[in-house]
């Protein structure tokens, strides 16, 4: 399927409208918050005011008193506790012993309306016990007092090393070491969280809600309520932007399922802005130590990174997270001695987890920030550093990833040559400058989040009489662009138009797993599945016709709605008629389709985070504009290259590449998740910075298309790689036209104003804490790397 | 969904019959555009059982006249109609900008130039949902007994966030307003109180009916203001200049800073060197270095506050160049090397 | 509490009996059934409740009922005639303006009032008469090409 030539492909690779898009511009496309099913009841979750206190009591006792609450729930009603990963299980719905972030979950209330739900939280008593909170990672090091979890402050560290570096760094003519910082943000979906959760008296429970993972929240409500899988319905809704914020199971939807089972009537409850970034589970602040040593011509010889994570209050994705901090700087350069040392710290505030990117844009700053510099030492240009070291297609790197498609070097080609950067960039006028960075990222995680053998994609398809094709599957469109990957792919298989899919997704009652819409994995796990699914009914179909258009089977050719032999166009028979046919034989015409990614994790403890079937590419040119006077940094033109594969959708994937450059703008320049006396600084639409209009850049889009051997058609990801060389880009080109360094994410005025009065013209961290670090796992290096 | 409590709402037809049903309902508020107001209200940052709206009143919102003679701005006109309409856009220029520069279409659609003049002075540590308020203990301004931002302070340092009220100082406006025991008129500084609650003067039945441009055929004016982006931002500093001339020299400069206080702080005693003058690139410079003393802002808004103060003179500069014709950013000042020495 | 309110809706006029602190918004959604409507904070700093009042882009979670008696509302739901979507739906299909779709009905309507004033915008005047409305998924470039489509086609 990879190598099928565009032109003899009908839908893939197409510009066309996407399934949903005419329900999403008319209104029409139904959110969770959208849902009103009769009898409805309104929750609302009292939350902590307190970022770390023991509970004491909680009186309830006003709140039910009052006229139109219809229940009240606390810690002791949802004692079990859950977590995405199966080795956090930490999180409560509603805390009964202890909170542990300002906004953490206390009680909750089902009213007839929404004002009733507020007065009664307002009627809920909770005596604390205060608790000295930690709100840094230095702070999370020094343990002052009680830890946050019984087991301390030190959520996970990890150590892994591949061949001996402090050797490799010994034989380097030269080394560097930087420390840089990269502060929390999060997602900002423009739809806030929301969930209906409706229990019938046959005992099934229906929840719907905006999740990425709907499978993952089907487990954990059977686990928390005690109800059987089967028994429970999960339907995810359309979700209103994503980016990794709803791929978590969250408090108000296990609330909302248990309110719906006490007052046997549906509970809605949609989290209010504020509450969004209680919810949170974005980007971590990530403090980071980059050490490596290098040849005279730029090869580097060994490199030891550092990264100390700030969590929050809760495990999460975060021992996933901590592991991508270290796991893919060597997808893009072939470092042959690699360590990698990581801690992540639990803190008083909202817990962090997976945002576009997921753990890899700070090291991914770290890293190319840390080669620009070195770059200018060695008296190399950026773009030669980078060359000297890349990673080679079909290639297994040194923490044994395997690299199959690669199309970094032409990314880099792309960029490099449409900005003029080499020529451009020794001649900016004063206050301007241009940037540039490279990167890499999956095409979904290599394993599923709970250890198991089966699937980690599956989609069934269904043909009708009426010539109409119904294809089901769990994935659940957060704006990607899921829906139009199925429906493209199973119409280009069958030869039928977009307009004659039938898509039923996320449904858990339905359709067959999907693991969800993370790790940037639906296309192509998703994808593939699709396509064997397809091939099957098609198989079948083929020898239906066949046999009326006596031929044999593989003569035939699936297109424009017909059935017909390659080499007499003139004999074919409509779809519809074919289907007919194959179902006068044999009955209902359907089959299904799987996918599993092949094993790839390396002969290591800790080699589960980091592979993935196939690698996406980026490579970025920024252009900044700087005022001197106020340190304001704009970016007014950014050229990207991605290298996609294949694009099943051109449009699409441009969409996901300039959403990507948007929300790295946004992260580089201004987006930051800060705390104050405890609370989150202002957990508003206003006074967290997303980039309007007026900040956009005029952005190149060059798609690259390597033909993954693997992927459907060849396709790979373009939701999440595309932001990662954008970030260090704006931090070298920001160095390019004022000189100076800011080794610090956000790169604000403030900042840069600051490091233009240094003598060393740089703001950053000066160093990293000290931490006693487990001494690492030596693992062995692939075969082909030994003796390098 | 955030909602707003329960309240009355009353939609008198004539500004008289708003004040007195201001004054008539304990605790009443007036409502123009509501975009001030409501967000506050949803979070519950004060109460007001009872809500007067203005939007009843047939012709509340013309704007008349032109520079020559002098204009009047009915209150109740929108930012959208001051920022566009052709009489402003000469000497009164400032007053246009400062109402294209508020937040974002749809709030300039809405929101009115009295309503703007009047926005309740802002603080990171109050304009707060009610649960985040609770959970940093409350603070002077509602509820508490401590100001946040500056901890041994008697009173309240909220922020002055108005784009129009800089303006309207610089440009020597007055005001009418009316309450229920009558009409008067007075200039616009006398509306601001330099409290971060009682941020006026004016009674709570007071409408503001008309804002009062004098005649200023030979006026240039400007207003610059700084913020994170191009949209929705408050300001955390604001210049506004307005230079009267006569043979190609100053006769008047006044001038005025938001954000920089609880009330649009006076600049114009400190504008006086321009005065007799043709301002040229040193002189502005200098004049904008000397203005930026009385700012004092803290830090309860976006930014730093030593960036904010930094940024002051720059802003100043930037304003009186544009309001003298010239390249608003190829001054002399720069906050790289005069600011650099002093940090 | 509640008072009688006729509002004009799409063309339809409705009454209602609703408390008056009740935002349009609210109204839009739970009285009226028009979810299209969409509400990313209610505090007017995000403008995904975009609605048209006598064809100028509003926000509806601020904008209270008895005010807006008298005035013409229009929502995304009014946007197409019959079942013939309006061009900036269609150019917003085609060219993948709509990602997540959360953003896209204030975005059109407000796409929509600069066209009826401005039918050939520059791309700048895009910007700045959507420099009220967020998105956080497409970085805005899809948008300003889908109304600079709709504009074209428009002759
Ligand atoms: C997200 C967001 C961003 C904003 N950004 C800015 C900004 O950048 N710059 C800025 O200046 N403002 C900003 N605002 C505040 C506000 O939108 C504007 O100031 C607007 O002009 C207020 O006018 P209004 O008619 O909506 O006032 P309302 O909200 O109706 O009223 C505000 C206050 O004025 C009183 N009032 C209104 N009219 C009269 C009158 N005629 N007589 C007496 N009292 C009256 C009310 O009682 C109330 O106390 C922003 C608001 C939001 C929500
Ligand atoms: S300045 Fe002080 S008293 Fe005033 S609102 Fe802010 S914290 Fe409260
Ligand atoms: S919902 Fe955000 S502005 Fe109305
Ligand atoms: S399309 Fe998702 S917010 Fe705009």
């Amino acid at each position: 399927m990879a190598k099928t030539q565009a032109d003899e492909l009908a839908v893939v690779g197409k510009s066309l409208p996407k399934p949903d898009a005419m329900g999403k511009v008319s209104g029409q496309a139904r959110f969770a918050d959208d849902l009103m099913l009769p009898r409805m009841l309104f929750a609302r979750i009292l939350r902590s005011p307190l970022p770390h206190a023991r509970i004491r009591q909680v009186d309830a006792s006003r709140a039910r008193a009052m006229p139109g609450v219809q229940a009240v729930l606390t810690g002791e009603d949802l004692p079990i506790k859950y977590g995405i990963l199966p080795v956090s299980q930490d999180e409560e719905a509603l805390c009964s012993e202890k909170v542990r972030y300002v906004g953490d979950p206390v009680a909750a209330v089902a009213a007839t309306d929404e004002w009733i739900a507020d007065a009664a939280l307002e009627a809920i008593d909770v005596s604390f016990e205060a608790l000295p909170s930690v709100m840094s990672i230095d702070e999370a090091l020094a343990q002052p007092g009680e830890p946050i979890h019984p087991r301390g402050n030190v959520h996970k560290a990890v150590a892994l090393e591949f061949g001996d570096t402090e050797e490799g760094l010994r034989s380097a003519d030269h080394t560097r070491e930087d420390v840089v910082f990269f502060e929390g943000n999060t997602h900002l979906p423009m739809e806030q969280h929301a969930a209906v959760a409706q229990y019938g008296q046959d005992g099934k429970l229906t929840v719907w809600s905006s999740t990425q993972t709907p499978h993952y929240v089907h487990r954990a409500l059977g686990k928390v309520l005690e109800l059987p899988m089967s028994r429970i319905r999960v339907i995810a809704t359309p979700n209103g932007g994503g980016f990794g914020g709803k791929s978590d199971i969250f408090a108000h939807e296990i609330v909302a399922a248990k309110l719906a089972m006490v007052t046997g009537r549906p509970v809605k409850i949609t989290l209010t802005r504020e509450e969004v970034f209680y919810a949170h589970r974005g980007r971590h602040p990530v403090l980071m130590k980059v050490r490596t040593g290098f040849r005279r011509d730029g090869r580097i010889t060994a490199m030891q990174f550092q990264s100390f994570l700030d969590g929050g209050g809760y495990g999460s994705y975060g021992v996933a997270s901590t592991y991508y901090t270290g796991a893919l700087q060597t997808a893009t350069y072939a470092i042959p001695r690699y360590r990698f040392e990581g801690v992540r710290l639990f803190t008083n505030k909202p817990p962090c987890g997976p945002k576009r990117g997921h753990g890899t844009p700070q090291p991914r700053f770290a890293l190319e920030v840390h080669l620009d510099k070195v770059a200018d030492e060695l008296g190399l240009d950026p773009v030669a550093i980078r060359r000297r070291n890349l990673v080679q297609p079909n290639s297994q790197t040194v923490n044994w990833l395997r690299i199959t498609s690669c199309g970094l070097e032409a990314c880099m080609d792309r960029v490099v040559a449409d900005s003029r950067f080499l020529e451009r960039r020794t001649a900016m006028p004063s206050g301007r400058g241009l940037g540039f960075a490279v990167s890499s990222y999956l095409s979904g995680a290599g394993t599923a989040i709970y250890w198991n053998d089966m699937p980690h994609s599956e989609v069934q398809v269904k043909v009708d009489r009426g010539g109409g094709v119904s294809v089901l599957c769990g994935a659940i469109d957060i704006g990607q662009g899921s829906d139009h990957i199925l429906a493209a792919i199973v119409a280009e298989v069958l030869g039928v138009s977009l307009q004659d899919i039938q898509l039923t997704t996320a449904d858990t009652d339905l359709t067959p797993i999907d693991l969800g819409s993370y790790s940037s994995r639906v296309t192509f796990m998703v994808g593939n599945a699709a396509i064997a699914a397809a091939q099957r009914v098609r198989q079948r179909l083929a020898e239906a016709a066949a046999r009326m258009l006596h031929c044999e089977s593989d003569e035939l050719s699936f297109r424009g709605g017909q059935v017909g032999r390659r080499d007499h166009p003139g004999e074919a028979i409509s779809f519809a008629q074919t289907v007919q046919a194959a179902e006068a034989g044999e009955g209902l015409i359907s089959a299904s389709g799987s996918y599993t990614p092949p094993k790839l994790a390396g002969p290591y403890k800790g080699s589960g985070v980091g592979p993935s079937p196939a690698y996406s590419f980026s490579a970025a040119v920024v252009e900044v504009e700087c005022d001197p006077r106020t340190g304001e940094v704009r970016v007014p033109e950014v050229w990207i290259a991605h290298d996609i594969g294949r694009a099943i959708n051109p449009v699409l994937v441009e969409g996901q590449v300039e959403g990507s450059v948007y929300m790295a703008l946004g992260e580089a320049l201004m987006e930051e998740q800060t705390f104050r006396i405890g609370v989150h600084k202002f957990p508003s639409m206003l006074e967290y910075k997303s980039p309007t209009t007026l900040e956009m850049p005029v952005v190149h889009t060059s798609l690259v298309e390597s033909l993954d051997p693997e992927g459907p058609f060849g396709a790979k990801e373009a939701g999440q790689g595309p932001l990662l060389p954008v970030i260090p880009a704006i931090a070298n080109a920001v160095y390019n036209a004022l000189g100076v360094r800011i080794d610090e994410i956000p790169i604000t005025p403030e900042k840069v104003l600051r490091a233009l009065a240094q003598p060393s013209r740089r703001v950053g961290p000066k160093g990293v804490p000290r931490f006693a670090f487990p001494s690492p796992i030596q693992a062995a290096r692939p075969p082909e790397w030994e003796g390098k | 969904m955030l909602r707003l409590p329960p309240l009355r709402y009353l939609r008198p037809t004539s500004v008289e019959a708003a004040a007195e049903a201001v004054a008539e309902h304990p605790g009443a508020m007036l409502i123009a555009g509501g975009t001030d107001l409501v967000p506050n209200l949803k979070r519950r940052q004060f109460d007001a059982p009872v809500l007067v709206s203005l939007r009843g009143i047939a012709g509340f919102d013309g704007i008349q006249g032109e520079p020559g003679r002098g204009m009047v701005i009915g209150a109740g006109a929108t930012l959208d109609q001051v920022a566009t309409h052709p009489a402003l856009q000469t000497a009164y220029r400032a007053l246009a900008q400062a109402a294209g520069f508020v937040s974002t279409p749809q709030i300039r659609h809405m929101g009115t130039i009295g309503g703007n003049l009047l926005v309740d002075p802002r603080c990171n540590y109050y304009n707060q949902s009610a649960a985040w308020r609770q959970a940093v203990g409350y603070c002077l301004k509602r509820d508490g007994d401590i100001c946040l931002v500056a901890r041994s302070s008697p009173r309240c340092w909220a922020v002055s966030s108005s784009d129009s009220a800089p303006v309207a100082l610089a440009l020597g406006a007055e005001l009418t307003l009316r309450g229920a025991e009558g009409e008067r008129r007075g200039a616009a500084a006398d509306l601001y109180r330099d409290d971060g609650i009682v941020y006026t003067t004016k009674r709570a039945d007071d409408v503001i009916v008309g804002i009062h441009l004098p005649a200023a055929p030979a006026m240039t004016s400007a207003y610059w203001k700084l913020r994170r982006r191009g949209s929705f931002d408050f300001p955390v500093l604001g210049a506004a200049v307005a230079l009267d001339w006569a043979d190609g020299m100053v006769r008047v400069a006044r001038g005025a800073l938001g954000a920089a206080g609880s009330r649009p702080v006076e600049v114009s005693h400190l504008l006086t060197p321009l005065v007799g003058r043709r301002p040229d690139d040193e002189l502005i410079a200098q004049v904008a270095e000397a203005a930026e003393k009385p700012a004092r802002p803290l830090d309860n808004t976006d930014f730093s506050h030593y960036w904010r103060k930094r940024m002051t003179r720059v802003l100043i500069e930037r304003a009186l160049r544009d309001a003298c014709g010239l390249d608003p950013l190829a001054g002399r000042l720069t906050a790289q090397t005069r600011s650099g020495q002093a940090a | 509490m509640k008072v009688a309110v006729r509002l004009r809706v799409n063309g339809q006029d409705t009454e209602l009996l609703v408390p008056p602190y009740k935002t349009v918004l609210e109204i839009l959604r739970e009285d009226l059934g028009l979810t299209g409507t969409k509400h990313g904070c209610e505090l007017g700093e995000c403008s995904t409740c975009g609605i048209l009042v006598d064809g100028k882009p509003f926000l509806s979670c601020l904008a209270l009922p008895l005010d807006l008696e008298g005035h013409e509302i229009t929502t995304i739901e009014g946007l197409a005639e019959g079942s013939r979507p309006h061009p900036l739906q269609v150019t917003f299909a085609e060219l993948g303006a709509a990602q997540c779709g959360y953003c896209t009905p204030s975005m059109i309507l407000t796409a929509k009032a600069l066209l009826d004033t401005d039918p050939h915008p520059s791309r700048a005047a895009i910007q700045q008469a959507l420099a009220g409305v967020l998105c956080r998924c497409t970085g805005y470039l899809k948008i300003f090409e889908a109304v600079e489509l709709a504009a074209s086609r428009h002759g």
